[in-house]
């Protein structure tokens, strides 16, 4: 195994998220204001696995009237259909449309998936303290902080046709309450992967070092 | 009472120690431990910045006074700039979505747009802007939530939607928001807090010795 590694928090030492200066703290415990930048810095984010639940649970609820609520209604004089996520990706597959319902099917369906399931792991990971694969962890956290704005793409595309989509009784296209438990979907589990903090995958692997 | 130490840092993601060193202009500094960006060398940051921000507020500017996308179907006609398709929402009994896309690609890159220059234009004028520590940490805290990326990939896939039942008349936004889409990656890649705070150590008062 690799031989001690110093941390901030094994030395007594809080890095300001704002400035990233170093400074000593003599309460391990309390709030600490950045010397620099007077901002009020913690050695760990506090609360963070409990917060970090309670937003993904969250967001597990909200996922079913995401995804079963229909999130547009497309009217004309002939004809009325209504869209789940999945439905309107379905019909743009049938339409020959693969590429685009490929980027949709990924940024609606697979992104908010895989982000709830990869935080969950990830919390389950540091409640038990696990110190298995933390490179792979990190990595993993990465990804969902990168990848879960995307998920915002079905908003706009509904927000621009319906704005758009308004002449009357030949066509208009209404959005639909699927749309505000997805976008509810969307800002927890962003919430949510701010509030993680990924020192916790690496916290059980350097204490056995320090003690 | 805390006291400075330098100039060691903590990586942000795994909090291990590290001791900062110079690097060549453009490389980038990553952890050992976790393989984290620490910090990058971008040349002349600051003023880099500043002009494409100032783009950035051009295009903005641009993109939200004309419309994005025209359609038109049996000789009607409808066209929508981004705060008109807002308001249509509104309208709708849709509040909550009409805040959301709101707050994500109007108000939030407006106000990172306005405090990006609000800080960069007096500094690289060598003077000191107050606040700039609250400016900083405002900053870093919208900016996952200021989406105009999304947004112009949401306008390519209504696009194609759209294509299928109306002819389109593409709007002067269109491009205005692609250039935007552009230029708000350029200012995340040469935006760095880190210089802001290496130029004030450097020159305290704001005023420069040379
Ligand atoms: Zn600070
Ligand atoms: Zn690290």
């Amino acid at each position: 195994m690799k031989q001690a590694e110093p941390t901030a928090a094994g030395l007594g030492l809080r890095s300001c998220h704002i400035c990233g200066l170093l400074s000593r703290s003599d309460e391990s415990a309390g709030a600490t204001h950045c010397p620099r930048c007077r901002t009020q810095i913690h050695s760990r984010k506090p609360n963070s696995v409990s917060h970090c639940w309670a937003l993904i649970i969250a967001a597990y609820i909200l996922y079913l009237p995401a995804n079963l609520l229909p999130i547009m209604e497309t009217g004309s004089l002939f004809t009325y259909r209504e869209d789940t996520i999945m439905s309107g990706v379905v019909h743009l597959w049938k339409t020959g449309f693969w590429g685009i319902s490929t980027i949709v099917f990924i940024a609606s369906i697979m992104v908010p998936l895989f982000k709830l399931i990869a935080l969950t792991l990830l919390l389950i990971s540091v409640q038990c303290r696990s110190t298995w694969w933390p490179m792979q962890r990190a990595k993993l956290y990465r990804l969902v902080e990168l990848v879960g704005r995307w998920s915002m793409l079905d908003i706009y595309v509904v927000t621009l046709l319906a704005g758009l989509v308004q002449l009357r009784s030949l066509a208009t296209v209404k959005a639909g309450a699927g749309a505000i438990a997805f976008g509810a979907v969307v800002v927890l589990t962003m919430f949510a992967a701010m509030k993680f903090d990924p020192r916790l995958i690496w916290d059980p692997l350097r204490k056995e070092n320090i003690l | 009472m805390a006291h400075q130490i330098e100039p060691l840092i903590a990586c942000r993601e795994c909090d291990l120690l590290l001791r900062e060193i110079p690097l060549f202009p453009n490389d980038v500094a990553s952890c050992r431990g976790c393989g984290a960006q620490l910090y990058r060398n971008t040349p002349n940051s600051l003023n880099r910045t500043l002009v494409f921000s100032l783009t950035a507020a051009i295009l903005f500017i641009i993109a939200n006074a004309y419309p994005i996308l025209g359609i038109e179907i049996q000789g009607t006609r409808n066209a929508t700039n981004l705060y008109g398709a807002v308001y249509s929402l509104w309208n709708h009994e849709m509040r909550i979505i009409a805040l959301l896309v709101f707050a994500t690609t109007i108000l939030i890159p407006a106000v990172e747009l306005t405090m990006m220059i609000y800080l960069l234009l007096p500094l690289c004028l060598r003077r000191k802007p107050p606040g700039i520590a609250l400016n900083l940490r405002i900053l870093q805290g919208i900016k996952p939530w200021g989406m105009i990326e999304v947004f112009m990939l949401g306008v390519l896939v209504s696009l194609v939607k759209l294509n299928d039942s109306f002819s389109i008349i593409p709007g002067v936004a269109l491009w205005a928001f692609g250039g935007l889409t552009f230029m708000f990656a350029t200012v995340a890649a040469s935006f760095n807090p880190r210089d802001v705070w290496a130029h004030l150590d450097r020159e305290p008062d704001g005023k420069g010795s040379t």
